[in-house]
């Protein structure tokens, strides 16, 4: 391609978005500082598109912007009344499959599910709780699992498999059921090769891969989305050329 | 990586398994379903043992074992007895059954023996529903339960009968054949329509043929053939059986000018719609046509691969199945230069599943054959292009190659004059519900849904449910709509419910089936399926309100929107349907027009009711208005 042609583009509630050929609407539109609500994907990762919080409308159809191919002339709707009442429904949903009590939790002010809920602006669950029953591995010395707050996005299955090389965690069980699992034939996590400097330490969006006695080494009101809503930051995680972007 | 440690001690069992699969991960679901015959689950060691020896993270094989219904990790049993729970086995009695079985066998319900005998549970349907009620025992199907065959069944489990010595008429399957069309009337030699296609090519000028690539062009011995074959099922306007009615001969045209080494042809034969049976009896009476339909297309499209996927419920046909490929192995109707063409070389492997519906969802199906959680993939790509190992596959449904063999055979022009305009050709049907005569009726597409019910004897039916949860519930108002693709489409359920049954109840049991089934990749099917089911229960309880049922519109507005596949697009039908035709069924349930919490406060006051001892009218909330 000549480095002097202009980038293709899409539109982005009306607004041009340059890409380049490979890009998904959500990585050209990222890297062009716009938002999208996400919460499974990761810019790192190849995306998989389970979360559906990104799922927009183009062509008259409504699809994971993650998962969509940018095509040049693609008119994307993203911020509409209805996309946005669905994604509070979404993120609601992923708040009475699980326990989430964000008081009690240090994870409070960094969670990308709780900054994704008050950016949307949803203001309870509205839904009926499940109240599941799961269980917490504090078996390790350093690294404890809370599968209370797990949203099975699968970043640390993915993270642990392709960053770390070990193949930590997996995902087991179906629809209701389906949870974390641990590589390990006792079920603990002491027993698997995890690292506390691992990638699927660092990557877990909310608050079930959690270090140990860390946990409000940042006082609450000065983490991450304490500070600016999630929305407002990503211009700053979009990577500072589109030749540097990591990952697919 | 962390290499897997090496088990010291040998396992000749799980050895022997693996080496009947080549030790290959593309074939775990098989290996695993293998490796449970000796226990009846799969401990931990086990799991263990084969990701060692399979050279897979454990937690892998683990997650896999996990996904499907029929693959256990934990104890269930010597004997584990699954009574199917479709609508229809329950208004034949599968409860009653059931707890008669569990009390004769003094156990509860979903939970083992404690001397590790057996186990009771449920299942979704087993495709039996024009003989309920049925149960699977160890996968080998039962049907026509009565009390008495309850009591021989306990009294089997009681003495410790093996399987095998069970009387054999229990395992009796009837095919309950009652209307017999061109599909079904066909009887074709094997290798009849693969000597056509042939036969074609030989005889046609070749300036007939299309002209787009296929490595199958450049042997001499079959010039045209497959090209000429290709333009007979497009010709013939032939639409996949499997419900989604996609064009087959463009679905072939799409794999055979994909790029790729290897082709594949898959038969869907996972049918688990409930309420639907046809493939269990097209295997069982008309194999040779769907394995002749498959080869047909490998022809076509130049595939040197063939799976069958058995849905795992079928497992007792399959014995019959494999005996079937071996005679056409040995009729030179399969392997290598099929007959007697230099280069047409093709074979089929049978994969047989665990129990999971959503794996007839063509890209799920292909997941499992590859030996995956069975989770439908992102599309575009699709399967004609990226399919099994990524490569160009044809998946298609089992009627729909029955009906391709008969077009090689008879020509386009021939199926399309059957049917109507948009929908060629013929259904197969699988009646079943309040009718006197259930069973599989074909019948050319265009007939009315009234002329279905005459034929077997329903008496005064209140509604139909057409091509099963994910199609469409219909009420008497409707039943001169025609079955076909442009009024109702059909992938061949028609369950028939009469004026006594409770529709809300059959919604019910459907919302329970997609919650069951779904297969938690997606949020919106994950957890709304659930959502959909607490509000059913919720209203049967007669503690739901208006407010409910909007809830439930909402809820289908979002699972059509954001699902990541048919499943969750569909589940909510049979409850917005019956909703929408069947209101008072509804209406008489709600406690209130206003709302209603699902949180009963005053029953969260019993704990502390009962330490403070306090039981008088002002312990109770409702006492204080």
């Amino acid at each position: 391609m000549n480095a002097f042609s202009p980038r293709a583009t899409f539109q982005l509630d009306g607004v041009d978005v340059p890409f380049d050929p490979g890009d998904t609407v959500m990585q050209a539109a990222l890297a062009a500082g716009h938002y999208i609500p996400h919460l499974c994907y990761h810019r790192e990762f190849k995306p998989h598109g389970s979360c559906k919080v990104c799922t927009v409308r183009a062509n008259g159809q409504t699809v994971a912007a993650c998962t969509l191919p940018a095509q040049a002339a693609l008119a994307v709707e993203c911020v509409t009344p209805e996309l946005e009442e669905n994604r509070r429904t979404l993120v609601q949903m992923l708040f009475v499959e699980g326990n989430h009590f964000c008081p009690s939790c240090e994870k409070s002010g960094n969670c990308l599910l709780q900054a994704v809920a008050y950016d949307l602006g949803v203001l309870s669950a509205d839904l009926d709780h499940f109240f599941p029953s799961r269980p917490i591995d504090a078996s390790h010395p350093d690294l404890w699992l809370d599968l209370n707050r797990c949203i099975l996005c699968e970043l640390c299955v993915r993270a642990s498999a392709e960053v770390d090389g070990k193949h930590v965690f997996a995902l087991s069980g179906r629809g209701m059921g389906k949870h974390l699992i641990v590589n390990a034939e006792s079920g603990r996590l002491v027993d698997t090769d995890i690292a506390v400097a691992d990638k699927a330490v660092d990557v877990c969006p909310v608050g079930v891969i959690l270090r140990k006695r860390v946990g409000f080494a940042v006082p609450i009101g000065k983490r991450r989305y304490d500070v600016e809503p999630v929305s407002a930051q990503a211009k700053a995680d979009a990577p500072p050329a589109p030749a540097a972007r990591e990952g697919r | 990586m962390q290499a897997p440690s090496t088990p010291s001690r040998v396992d000749p069992f799980l050895d022997q398994v693996l080496a009947r699969h080549g030790a290959d991960p593309f074939a775990l679901v098989q290996i695993l379903r293998d490796a449970q015959v000796r226990h009846g689950w799969l401990p931990p060691a086990a799991i263990t043992y084969l990701a060692s020896r399979l050279g897979m993270p454990r937690a892998h094989v683990e997650g896999v074992a996990g996904f499907y219904a029929f693959l256990y990790t934990e104890p269930a049993g010597r004997y584990r007895v699954l009574f199917a729970d479709n609508i229809v086995e329950r208004l034949a009695g599968s409860e009653a059954l059931l707890e008669r079985l569990c009390s004769s066998l003094w156990i509860e319900r979903g939970k083992l023996s404690e001397d590790g005998l057996v186990s009771v549970d449920t299942t979704s349907c087993i495709g039996m529903s024009d003989q309920p009620p049925s149960l699977l025992v160890n996968a080998r199907a039962i049907a026509r339960l009565t009390a008495e065959r309850i009591d021989e069944i306990a009294e089997l489990i009681r003495e410790q009968v093996p399987l095998d010595a069970w009387p054999a008429p229990l395992f009796a399957i009837d095919d309950n054949l009652r209307r017999e069309d061109a599909l079904l009337q066909s009887r074709l030699e094997p290798g009849e329509a693969l000597r056509a296609s042939i036969a074609r090519g030989q005889e046609q000028p070749l300036e007939r043929a299309g002209n787009e690539r296929s490595w199958r062009e450049l042997l001499p011995a079959l010039p045209q053939g497959p090209a000429l074959t290709l333009e007979e099922i497009k010709r013939s306007n032939l639409r996949g059986r499997g419900g989604a009615g996609f064009l087959t001969g463009l679905k072939w045209e799409a794999c055979r000018t994909a790029n790729g080494p290897l082709r594949h042809v898959v038969c869907n034969a996972d049918e688990g719609e409930p309420g639907t049976f046809k493939d269990r009896v097209l295997l069982a009476r008309h194999a040779d046509l769907a394995i002749e339909g498959m080869t047909v297309c490998a022809y076509v499209i130049g595939a040197s691969s063939g799976f069958l996927y058995l849905r795992g419920e079928y497992e007792y046909l399959l014995d019959s199945l494999q005996a079937t490929l071996a005679r056409r192995r040995a009729m030179g109707l399969l392997g290598r230069g099929i007959v007697g063409v230099a280069g047409f070389d093709f074979d089929i492997a049978i994969h047989v599943g665990a129990g999971a519906y959503v794996c007839g969802e063509e890209s799920a199906l292909i997941e499992s054959l590859e030996g995956q959680r069975g989770i439908p993939r992102n599309r575009p790509p699709y399967p004609v292009t990226h399919g099994y190992r990524q490569q160009p596959t044809v998946v298609n449904n089992v009627e729909t190659f029955c009906a391709a063999a008969l077009i090689a055979r008879h020509g386009g022009d021939w199926y399309r004059a059957l049917g109507t305009a948009k929908s060629a050709g013929t259904k197969v049907l699988s009646v079943s519900g309040d009718c006197a005569r259930p069973g599989i009726y074909e019948y050319p597409f265009g007939v009315t849904v009234r002329q279905v019910l005459e034929d077997c004897g329903a008496a005064n039916p209140q509604a139909v449910q057409v091509s099963g949860p994910s199609g469409t519930c219909i009420g008497d108002a409707e039943f001169d709509r025609r079955l076909g693709f442009e009024d109702l489409p059909t992938a061949g359920a028609f369950t028939v419910f009469d004026a006594t049954r409770d529709m809300f109840e059959v919604a019910r049991n459907f919302a329970h089936f997609f919650a069951h089934e779904s297969c938690g990749f997606c949020t919106p099917c994950r957890v709304g399926t659930t959502l959909v089911c607490n509000a059913m229960d919720k209203l049967a309880d007669q503690k739901g309100s208006l407010h409910d049922l909007a809830r439930i519109e909402r809820l289908n507005r979002l699972l059509q929107a954001s699902s990541h596949c048919g499943l969750g697009h569909t589940a909510c039908n049979p409850v917005v349907d019956t909703l929408r035709q069947f209101r008072p069924t509804y209406e008489r349930r709600l406690k209130s027009t206003a709302f209603e919490p699902a949180f009963d406060l005053d029953g969260a006051l019993a704990r502390a009711r009962a330490m403070t001892g306090r039981d008088d009218a002002g312990a109770h909330l409702g006492a204080v208005e």
